[in-house]
């Protein structure tokens, strides 16, 4: 390797780790935590079989997951202001991931809801509680628990979904690599540089899952 | 009056007649075993008084006001609710909680009261089925019995006017029955008003002072335990005694 391209990919590194911590990690993090609240009101929405709303919430998540993430981010943020909505790319991105994880998780959810023996609501009931307080005391509780390492995998994949927001012109790592390849001609060394970056959150994250595990193995069951 | 009474209670499952118009009355302080062989309703009697199935049709009285079982109120339930406990067959402790925390939560949460007194309550009612030991510990870290008892001291705390157990021994290894037994047996020594469906029948012989058979959906003969057991007046009854004690016979001769 000359010492030229050396020092590019060292000089590079932190350029791109930067967008990395300031954008691609807080944009994650954000779009996750609404994603998380959208999946769980829209899991809860059908567990509880409510008339019409569940019969929304099926048709948001059929044509969520039906269609594009990237076709998602061009509706928004090319196609609405056709239509007099403009929204910053940034906003627009963190919409989009929100609502499109939200499916996802909602379906994560909504699974770990029903794995919940109904012998849990029945009896928060005759001890007196309400339909509601059940769910939030007894049954959520447990299906959260249930659902962590499949919500963790989303979150996983969510780091490396942020990339197409470079798409919609957010400085996030992939948009700052592309613009070091168009100066410095080097495309195979940079994206694999910026890919092990990608890498190096994963992995962090993965790390951060298993010890998430392994506290919440509370409720005294044993082993995973 | 009767504490408790339901009339013509009726449920049917889609073609399925499970219940063709039940009669029951619980007076204070009663032990009422319901017996029948498995597929007679007994359960689904239970679960019908607690609202946990809805009946298609019958009326409730407790405590002297009438309630129509088939629409009977969201408001009424939680009332009713309040004044009874429910003991079920699998336990159904609430997983994420210990022990302590399944007896507190219907206190604290439900009925509001204040978490020291809830504390005092639950621990009292954990040290009378004897688990003082096992508060913290969860569901799963507990045996088959002991998790009953959790459940027995959960519907205790919660002083109700009635518990109505749904073969509360049924789901337990058999060297384990008699712990749960001798906890409700010293619950009815101490007044407890219970219904309780079961299969123990050295239970209904000796702790419960009236017994009700059913068989398929409908009361085949009830009256005060001595005599059912002693001189049953219908032939039906006196055959289910003979296959249970025949059952017996088997159950020891094959342990020796």
């Amino acid at each position: 390797m000359t010492e030229g391209l050396w020092s590019l990919l060292v000089d590079s590194f932190w350029q791109i780790l930067l967008p990395g911590l300031t954008m691609t990690l807080p944009l994650t993090a954000v779009s996750f935590t609404f994603a998380l609240i959208i999946a769980i009101a829209v899991a809860l929405v059908q567990f509880a079989r409510l008339p019409v709303l569940r019969h929304l919430a099926r048709f948001y998540i059929w044509v969520i997951r039906g269609t594009p993430l990237l076709v998602q981010l061009f509706v928004v943020f090319y196609g609405l202001p056709h239509v007099g909505v403009l929204i910053d790319a940034v906003p627009a991105a963190i919409l989009v991931f929100s609502i499109n994880e939200g499916a996802y998780c909602a379906e994560t959810i909504r699974a770990a809801l029903e794995s919940v023996p109904p012998g849990q609501m029945e009896a928060g009931q005759c001890v007196g509680m309400s339909y509601l307080q059940v769910i939030r005391r007894i049954v959520l509780p447990q299906a959260m628990r249930t659902a962590f390492p499949t919500l963790a995998n989303s979150l996983i994949a969510m780091v490396k979904d942020t990339s197409l927001a470079a798409n919609i012109t957010v400085t996030e790592m992939f948009m700052v690599t592309q613009r070091i390849v168009a100066w410095s001609y080097e495309p195979l060394a940079l994206y694999i540089e910026v890919g092990l970056i990608y890498l190096l959150f994963c992995t962090v994250l993965t790390k951060v899952q298993h010890f998430g595990e392994k506290k919440l193995q509370t409720y005294g069951y044993q082993g995973g | 009056m009767a504490m408790l009474e339901v009339h013509s209670v009726k449920k049917s499952f889609g073609a399925l007649e499970v219940l063709k118009g039940v009669d029951l009355r619980v007076e204070q302080g009663d032990v009422v075993a319901i017996l029948g062989p498995s597929g007679s309703g007994k359960t689904t009697l239970l679960r019908c008084m607690n609202f946990l199935e809805r009946a298609d049709g019958g009326e409730m009285v407790f405590d002297g006001e009438r309630f129509p079982l088939e629409r009977i109120s969201k408001k009424d339930v939680a009332r009713l609710r309040r004044k009874t406990a429910f003991v079920f067959q699998n336990y159904n402790l609430f997983r994420n909680k210990t022990a302590l925390q399944n007896v507190t939560e219907g206190l604290i949460v439900a009925r509001k009261m204040p978490k020291g007194q809830a504390l005092d309550i639950a621990r009292r009612a954990l040290a009378k089925v004897g688990l003082s030991d096992r508060e913290d510990h969860y569901p799963s870290q507990l045996s088959g019995g002991q998790q009953q008892r959790v459940a027995i001291a959960r519907a205790i705390a919660t002083d109700p006017e009635i518990i109505y157990f749904d073969e509360p021994t049924s789901a337990l290894d058999p060297e384990l029955t008699g712990e749960v037994l001798a906890v409700m047996r010293e619950l009815a020594r101490e007044g407890m008003t219970m219904l309780v469906v079961t299969h123990e029948m050295s239970f209904a012989r000796n702790v419960s002072n009236r017994v009700i058979f059913l068989e398929r959906g409908a009361v085949v003969e009830e009256g005060d335990a001595k005599s059912f057991f002693q001189s049953p007046r219908e032939e039906r009854t006196r055959a289910f005694l003979r296959t249970l004690s025949g059952e017996e016979h088997t159950e020891k001769e094959s342990e020796t």
